[in-house]
This record gives C-alpha cells, structure tokens and sequence, in this order.
C-alpha cells in the first residue's frame, strides 16, 4: 500500500468537502477499496471514511418504503427485524455475501458505488425498482448501474442510501463461484404492483441486467413451472475461466427457477 | 500402551503455541539494524533483459541497496541446481539450464526474479522496487509441455534443444508391448493430472544476516530441510563454508513439499547482507507465493492396460509429458521418474510394465515435489485405468482389483520396488463395509428420484515412504543419502532432549517423537524436549518430506535410544550390583526383573554425571547419537471409496461420503494420524473437484489469489470416516509406514471414478469444476 492520508468525516457536507481534496477516494467499510490499495492497484491520496457517520447507518422501514442508510454492513441488512419482515429476500441476499468478517465490514452503498458485476445488491436494486439516493439527488437503479463497475456517479457524489417499495413476493438465488465466492449468477424475481421484475448479476458482460425471456414467462403465471423450456440466450453473457456463457446462460434460468420456487413458498 | 506412550491419543504439545498465536516463524524474527527487501520479478513470461537502470530506485527514501543479478555473478555466487541428476534413454544426462537467483540476460516466467531492493521498510523497498527501469525484448512463450515439445516452439533454455530436459524410460518395452498385443482385452486412456499451487499458510520468508566480526552467516529460512539448505547453499551457490554459515527454519506454517527446496530468495538475501551491510528480510506476499513457489503435478499421459482372459492384467504402458516449468527445481527431476514410475504396478501383479517420461522447460514458475510428488500421478493414472477397465469388462471395480492384488510378500513387482508387507484386500473389504458398497444401487436409486446423479468410486493406492536407502537412491542418480540422524540428551535430572534431522511444519513431531522417548523410558511427555531446524544445534539431517520422519526420522531416535538404554542398563547393573541382562526400564523406574531393587530413572542419569560411582573404564555423561539409514522404502496401501451426488441443473458435485481405510503400519498417535489423512484428502479432493493452476497463452498466471484458485473449505468437504486395518513394516525397527501423504494420493481418482460414474462417462478433467461437470452431462445428451 502506497502511503494515504486518512479522513475520518463527521457529517455528509463534511466528506464533501474533504472528498475534494487531492485524489481523494471515499471510504466506506474498505472490503473493495483497501485491497485493491494493499495490491498497489489504487492509490488515492486521501481517504474519507464515511462509515462513522450516524445519519448513513441502518434500516428504515414506513408502510412499504424500506430505506437503508449507506453506510449500513451487509450484516446488519441481514439481521435488520423490520427488514426480514418487509423484504426476507433482500435480508438473505446479505446474508450471503462474503464470509462473516465481510459482512461485518462491507456496506450497502460501498457495494452499489463499486457495481461489481458479481456483486449481489445490484440485481436486488434492479429488480426492486429501487432508488439510489444521494447528496445531490435521486437516480432510479435503472439509471444508476451503468456497466461493469461503472455507475451514473459523477466525481466526489456520495450515496447516502437506496430506498424502495417492498414487494408482494420476491427471492434471490445465488451460484456462488466456487474461488471467490461472489455470484457467478444470482438472480433476484420480485413481484410487486408494477409486475413482475427480474435481474440477474454476476453474468451479463455488461453487469446487472434484466432478463426478458424470464419476466415475459412470469408475466403471466408467477409460478416455478412457468420456466420450463425458458431458454435465456448465452449471447452478451461472460465466458470466463469459472464458467462459459452457456453455462450462464443456463444457470440464469435455473436460479431463477428456484427464486421463483422460494418467492411462492 | 502407556497413556502418553506409543498408540495414545495424546493431544499436541505445540498446538497451544500454535492456537494462542505464539508460534514463532521467520516472519517474526527481528535482528538489531534489520531491514527489509523486495524483489523487482519480470511481468513477461518470456524476455530478454536488454537494459537495467537502478539510478532513480538508488535514490528513493530508505534505500540502502539495489543489487542485479550481474553484481551477484561477479560475487561468484553459483546457479540454483537440481540434486537429482537422471539419463536419457540415450545415455546423456539430463539438459539442465542455468538458473541464475537474479535473471542476468533473460527472463524465463511471471514472476522470475531480477532485482533485489533492500530499504529501511517494506514499503519503502516497494516503492523503490517500482522505481527500478528494466528493458525488456519481449519474446513469444510457451506454457503447455505438450506444445514446448513441437519444432518451432519458444524454446526457453538454449541447452535443452525442443525444450526437452529428458526421455527417460522404466520397465520392460518388449514384454509391455507383447503382452498388449496378445490381451484379450485392452482398456487405453488419456490422462491430465492438473497443476496445482500448495498454498502453505505461511508464505515463504528469509532473513540473511551477514556478522562481519565473526565473518560468519545466519539464514532463518521456511525450510523443511535446513541442514541440506546450508549444505547446497555452502557446496554450490557459494554463499559462505558450511561452518561459517547457520541454517535455522524455526516455526513453519506448512510446506506440503514446497519448502523443500532452496529458492532463489535465501541466496540473494544472504548475500545481499553481506553487500548491503544490514541484515536483510524478505516474507513473500501471496501473490509472490502463487507465482514462484514450486508448483505440483501437471502430467499428460497415455495409458494402455492389458488384460488376460480371466481379468488378469498382463502389461501396463505408459507415456507421460511431465511440465517443469522454467528453472529445474531441486528435486524436479525424480518426482516424474523415480518417485512416479516406481510406483506404477500399485497394488497390483503386473507381469510387465513399461514407462516413458519426457521432461519439459515451458514458461511457468517450477514444478516440484508437491503432497505425494509423483505418487498421486501414477495412482490417478492406475486407479482411473482400472474402473474404466472394470466397466468396459462388465465386472465390478472391486472384484476386478480383488482379482489382480498381490497377496504375497516380499513381492518385486518389475519397476524397481520390493514391496515388504501388506494385505489389500483387508483395507478393500474394510473400505467396501464402512462404505456398504453392497447397498449402493438403492441409494443410487433414491439419488435419481430427487433428481440426483449419485456414483460411486473407489481407488486402490499403494506409496512408497520413508525415502529412503541412500545407497538404493544414489545409484538411481540422486545427490544426497537418505538417511537421518537423532541425539539422544539425557540431562543430569533425567529430563530428555532429542535433537532430530527431522524438520516439524505441522506434523506434529514434538509430540510423536516424545511419545516414543516415553514409550522406552517413562518419563513423561512434559519432560522430553524435541529440538529441530537449526544446524547450530542439530546434528547433520535430512529434513522432512515422503512421509519419512515416522519411518526414517524416529528409527534414528530409536536406534539413539537403543544406546542410551544399554548405558543406562549397565550403569544400574553396576549400582543395584546385578546381572546388565536383568535389568529392565519399566514406569520410569529401572528395575532387576524379578525383584524389588529398582532405581528411579533420574538417579541413573544423576550417577552418569556425577560420574562417583560408574564401571569400570566408561565415559560419564548419558547422550547418545545415531545415524539410520532405512533398509526399504515403505510402502502405505490402502483403499479410499468416495460417493457423490450432482445436480444436474447445475453441474454441482457434493461428496456424500467419503471412506478411507488405510494401511500404515503401527501407529505413534491416532489422532495426529486421522489428522493427516483428513488434510491429505482435503487436497486430494480440492485437486479433483476445485483447484487448478492456469496460464494464458502468453504465460501470466490466471488464478494468482483466491478470487480464481479455490481452495477447498470445510463446507466443500464431507466428514471423512478413516479407519486403519495395519500390517507392521518389517524394514525399520518400529514397523512404521508414513501417512502424511497418503490421503493426496488416494483420493483424487476416488472422486472422479465416483463423478463419471455418476454421469456415465469414461474421462472428466479435473478440477470437476460444476461448469465442467454441467458441459459433461450436456455433452452425454
Ligand atoms: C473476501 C470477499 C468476498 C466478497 N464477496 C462478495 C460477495 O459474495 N458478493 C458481493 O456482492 N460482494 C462481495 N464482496 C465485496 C463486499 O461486498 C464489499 O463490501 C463491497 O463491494 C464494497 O463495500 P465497502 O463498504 O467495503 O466499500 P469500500 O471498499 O469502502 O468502497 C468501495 C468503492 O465504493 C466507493 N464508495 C464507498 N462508499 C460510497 C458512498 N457512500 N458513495 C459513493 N461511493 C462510495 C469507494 O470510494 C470505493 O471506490 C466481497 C469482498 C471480499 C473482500
């Protein structure tokens, strides 16, 4: 790692300010940033810890909104009472993510800036409709996840939570691949008053995408069987040394399957 | 059996330093003035180094020195070697090129090493390694041994012409081929065995410190071979005499063969000492340890098997293309030859075998010894051999192994071994029980109703351990004997300490080899001291690896206690006034049999120093030294029946059931024993279902962290149920075999037998990744 300075921000306006110093990079629970810095593959000047801000923390559950502060960890989405009532799907999908010491440390919003194209929350905010908040604005998921580690993020913008209208139904499957642990393809189906919306991760060499194939099967009857002989096309899928794109291609409707199956159980 | 003696389940001293993070590795070692290094490795796999520039590095914050490989041949330290010189079928010696601890003109693979960088910090001797200027030309590589043969290809050493090091044969050609010309059956396959990266826990580390006062070197090095480190480094690289320089390998976080060898690392930071002033530390970062630690494995093979009317095997043939990577490691050359070929008549009578083995330069890091070291390679070859046989027969994989065992001993099967002990088909029943082998069509058929493809495999292996005579291996070509040495230290109040040539990196020696001294004498675990890894203390050894500090290791400590015995009986003989041959050591006590006149053990040990009162004419003190030299290698057998369950949606194998049932010989502690065979299949199944080295075309390794190269984890494995049905080696004084590899051996073939089995096809490349099994049950369809 090369030598940093290290910001720890009070408030929001706070770590806008101090974001927009030298190259700053902010910081959230590190699980992304630090080891890319410890391999020397980023070297910011500064960091801007944003993980001790109060305001960026936890759950909010009103009626059917549900809205998570950014600097809340996977573990506490996981565990969240009021979110495991309003969404269970979006609480498992955390519980899945890394390993406990992960979970601990990573956060919503650190996971939604990075946009890995295997990372998990991204198909949930996607098929959830949900919106992306910040200090600046509101960008709906659609409009925020970009491409393969990019998002709609313009320089120094903070998130500072994603909210959403929880669904009547909704589940996620995860593949794991089997070195990292990160989605070789997970698949979130949720159903709620706009229909029935399904994204998948870890697959498109675009990142997260909607899957038609899939949603126009479901359209029609939200059931495990109604994916029988769906076929997802292998085309704009990633081959890589874990999995070719058939081998995705196939997997999608797999996964979505058994999403289906556990939304309706 | 005492409780702490021979066959007790006696928990492991060391592991309380080990758990409450005690444990003491290079890592942790800190000498006054030290600094600290890091090295400028090539990012081609392939290239001329036409220009360095270390100017800019010189002057970056905290350097002390920037060494090349130039400034380290004009010091007259020598090329790394390989001790283990093998001939072609043609008569020549094997065509080793030069490799130089710092490319001076070439670069060979990702991560060879070029520029050493000594600073103040780690992370000062970083920056300034990025800020050294090497020009390279580049030049096409070649990674895959199978293609490096071909005219035309990269060749990576202007010594080994095609890149061919040796084409060395075993066996009988003529009978192999006259008996596959007459079988009535022959079963031909080819078989991949896939390179795999150790990952040891502790990467590895070096410390040099030069005294100039003393003129006089320290290493501490993650060995497991300390006295033969001092030894290379003193006879060939020319590092400093062997009584000027001190080897120790203290704690050290496993080595699965790895650490076997010396690598270029030590040398250069030695030496870099000695130039630079300052005692000089290098720890590997994990990406350091995927790229340059010695990789296992990575054959090709073409196996003909040929059968008899009545399912007898008549002749074995083999031709393999063993990958070496860049640099010849240590012991590279005997891995794909005397400890694989050897072994190729496994379990079996085989009436004529024939084998032939090129060795390879390609563009990758090294390929050595690796848990098993050629073993794993011939019974995967075997094992795979026989189950495909087994079905295009029609006949059971067990009864067709049943069929062809050896069942009588000695037996000298027609590759150089002469098995001494053994009984296979008691681990085969005990394997086929534990496993109800018998009731497998009805869990198969509750398997398909859940939609499941359950199958079942078995393998048959058979080792060989206790490397090893050292005569036997100095006529195959090897450049040291294999022999080990133990001191045996009784102190003045009876308290014992045993200086052993053995090197403990996980084994659990400190325990086991206490266990024996009490099994002799009494005394208590907590009294005995092993002492190893430092030639300052230690006698001449031979370190640890083959599964041979049971077998090798203690027989020296027996052979040392034998003596000590006999001083100590004749020095009570003398104080109790009674007959030497009367005296037994029994509970602590030393006895005249038949009476009640006894001596507590201190109290000889007392007498042997105070030295008041001993016979006439003898020595005082009690320590005793001893050298063993193993009569045959051993030979570990046993039967492994592995049993999975894959979904065919998504290519996923779980392994149901996992049996093994070995045969070890006689055993010091069951426990660290079920421990060793747990890890052993742990990597034997992380080798079938999960881990894989890959390189790209152009040599940069694609699984260099744990993002791509999966290590096996608790969740992937099932829980293993090991038993022992044992017949005692009769070649070493404690009828012990070794078990530290046998579960990497065994268990590969297990799993693939049991997933083709279950998707119904003949070959699956390994790992059986789920997208690899998912593309074999399409490609079936
Ligand atoms: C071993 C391991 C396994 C993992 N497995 C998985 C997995 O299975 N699935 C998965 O989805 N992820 C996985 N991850 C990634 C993990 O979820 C990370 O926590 C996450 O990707 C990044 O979150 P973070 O809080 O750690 O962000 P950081 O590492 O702190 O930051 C990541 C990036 O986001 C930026 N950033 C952070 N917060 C904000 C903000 N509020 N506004 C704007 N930009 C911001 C940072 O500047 C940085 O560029 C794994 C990570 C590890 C180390």
């Amino acid at each position: 790692m090369y030598a940093v300075n290290y910001h720890r921000a009070a408030s929001v306006t706070d770590a806008a300010k101090l974001v927009k110093s030298g190259d700053a990079k902010l910081l959230s629970g590190g699980m992304t940033l630090i080891p890319a810095m410890k391999t020397r593959l980023a070297a910011p000047s500064d960091l801007v810890d944003l993980s001790r801000i109060k305001d960026l923390q936890g759950v909010k559950v009103s009626g059917k909104t549900v809205t998570i502060g950014a600097a809340t960890t996977h573990y506490d989405v996981a565990n969240d009472e009021k979110l495991r009532k309003a969404c269970p799907a979006l609480a498992h999908l955390a519980s899945l993510i890394g390993d406990p010491a992960v979970r601990y440390k990573g956060t919503i919003g650190g996971s939604v800036a990075n946009n890995d194209p295997a990372a998990d929350y991204p198909a949930a905010l996607l098929a959830l409709g949900a919106t992306i908040v910040t200090n600046k604005r509101e960008i709906s998921a659609a409009k925020f996840f970009i491409g393969l580690f990019e998002t709609a993020l313009k320089e120094g913008e903070i998130i500072t939570a994603v909210s959403f209208t929880a669904p009547a139904k909704a589940a996620y499957e995860k593949f794991r691949n089997p070195a990292s642990r990160y989605a070789i393809v997970g698949v979130f189906v949720a159903k709620g008053k706009d229909g029935v919306s399904v994204a998948v991760t870890g697959a498109g060499d675009d990142g997260v995408f909607r899957s038609k194939e899939i949603e126009a099967a479901l359209a029609k009857n939200f059931a495990a069987s109604a994916l029988d002989g769906v076929k997802v096309p292998a085309k704009n899928l990633m081959t890589d040394l874990h999995a070719s794109a058939e081998y995705r291609a196939n997997l999608i409707a797999v996964m979505a399957k058994r999403a289906v199956a556990a939304a309706n159980a | 059996m005492g409780i702490e003696g021979i066959g007790a389940r006696v928990v492991r001293k060391e592991d309380k330093r080990f758990i409450t993070g005690a444990g003491r590795y290079v890592d942790d070692m800190v000498v006054p003035g030290m600094k600290h290094a890091a090295f400028v490795r090539s990012p081609h796999a392939h290239a001329q180094i036409k220009k360095i520039d270390v100017k800019k590095a010189q002057a970056m914050p905290g350097v002390i020195g920037v060494l090349t490989g130039k400034e380290l041949k004009a010091d007259g330290i020598g090329n790394l070697i390989c001790g283990w010189m093998i001939h072609s079928k043609d008569g020549s010696p094997m065509k080793m090129g030069a490799w130089s601890p710092l490319a001076v003109d070439k670069v060979r693979y990702v991560g060879d090493a070029v520029v050493i960088v000594v600073a103040e910090t780690k992370g000062q001797a970083r920056d300034a390694a990025e800020a050294v200027e090497i020009t390279y030309k580049e030049l096409k590589a070649v990674v895959d041994a199978t293609k490096a043969l071909q005219k035309g290809a990269p060749q990576v050493h202007a010594e080994a012409e095609d890149n061919l090091i040796f084409d060395w044969e075993i066996g009988d050609a003529k009978a192999t081929d006259a008996a596959i010309k007459a079988a009535a059956h022959v079963t031909r396959m080819k078989i991949v065995n896939n390179r795999l990266v150790p990952n040891a826990m502790e990467p590895r580390a070096a410390l040099g410190h030069y005294d100039k006062a003393e003129d006089h070197f320290t290493c501490w090095t993650t060995s497991q071979n300390p006295h033969v480190a001092r030894l290379v480094m003193s006879a060939f690289y020319n590092v400093a005499p062997e009584n000027k320089l001190r080897v120790i390998a203290p704690d050290v976080g496993g080595g699965f063969g790895s650490k076997i060898y010396i690598y270029p690392e030590e040398i250069v930071c030695l030496w870099a000492s000695k130039k630079t002033g300052v005692p000089v530390k290098w720890v590997a970062d994990r990406t350091e340890s995927f790229l340059t630690d010695a990789h296992g494995r990575d054959h090709v093979s073409t196996v003909e098997m040929a059968f008899d009317k009545n399912n007898k095997i008549t002749g074995f043939k083999v031709d393999t293309i063993a990958n070496l990577g860049a640099y010849m490691s240590l012991f590279s050359s005997c891995v794909p030859t005397y400890l694989y070929a050897t072994l190729l008549s496994g379990q079996y009578n085989i009436p004529a075998i024939h084998a032939n083995v090129r060795t390879v330069y390609t563009n990758t890091a090294p390929v050595d010894a690796y848990r098993g070291a050629g073993r794993p390679e011939a019974t995967y070859l075997l094992e795979r051999t026989m189950e495909v046989a087994a079905r295009e027969l029609g006949l059971s994989p067990a009864e067709l192994r049943r069929t062809n065992f050896i069942t009588e001993f000695p037996h000298q099967t027609p590759v150089i071994m002469n098995y001494d002990a053994g009984d296979y088909g008691a681990s085969l029943d005990a394997a086929t029980k534990a496993s109800d082998y018998a009731g497998f069509a009805k869990r198969k058929a509750a398997a398909a109703r859940q939609g499941k493809l359950r199958g079942i495999g078995m393998s048959c292996y058979i080792e060989a351990c206790g490397i090893a005579p050292s005569a036997a291996v100095g006529s195959l070509g090897a450049g040291v004997g294999l022999w080990e040495s133990a001191e045996v230290r009784v102190n003045a109040v009876g308290t014992i300490e045993v200086l052993t040539g053995s090197h403990s990196h996980g084994q659990g020696h400190e325990t086991t080899f206490a266990q024996l001294v009490n099994q002799r004498f009494g005394v208590p675990l907590d009294s005995v001291s092993i002492v190893h890894g430092d030639t300052d203390k230690v006698q001449m050894g031979m370190g640890t690896y083959g599964s041979r500090s049971g077998a090798v290791g203690m027989s020296a400590i027996a052979k040392a206690l034998d003596k000590v015995e006999a001083k100590a009986k004749k020095i009570a003989a003398h104080l109790l006034e009674a007959d030497e041959g009367d005296i037994v050591i029994e509970n602590g006590e030393v006895k005249v049999a038949g009476t009640d006149k006894s001596l507590p053990w201190f109290q000889v040990a007392l007498a042997a120093y105070t030295a008041h009162n001993l016979p006439a004419g003898m020595e005082p003190g009690l320590k005793e030294t001893a050298f063993y030299d193993p009569a045959n290698f051993t030979f570990p057998a046993g039967c492994y029946i592995c049993e999975v369950e894959i979904d065919p949606e998504t290519g996923t194998t779980e392994i149901v059931q996992f049996v093994a049932a070995d045969d070890f010989g006689n055993i010091i502690n069951p426990m660290i024993v079920e421990g060793q065979v747990h890890g052993g299949i742990a990597q034997g199944i992380g080798q079938a279902l999960l881990e894989g080295a890959h390189y790209d075309d152009s040599g940069q390794l694609l699984t260099a962290s744990y993002m791509d190269y999966t290590m096996p984890r608790a969740g992937d494995l099932p829980s293993f149920r090991v038993s022992t049905t044992n017949t005692p080696c009769p070649s070493n004084p404690l009828g012990i075999k070794g078990c530290g590899e046998a579960g990497a051996i065994g268990s590969p073939p297990a799993v693939i037998n049991a997933i083709t089995d279950a998707i119904g096809i003949t070959d699956i490349a390994m790992p059986a990744s789920p997208s690899t099994v998912w593309a074999a049950i399409r490609a079936k369809k």
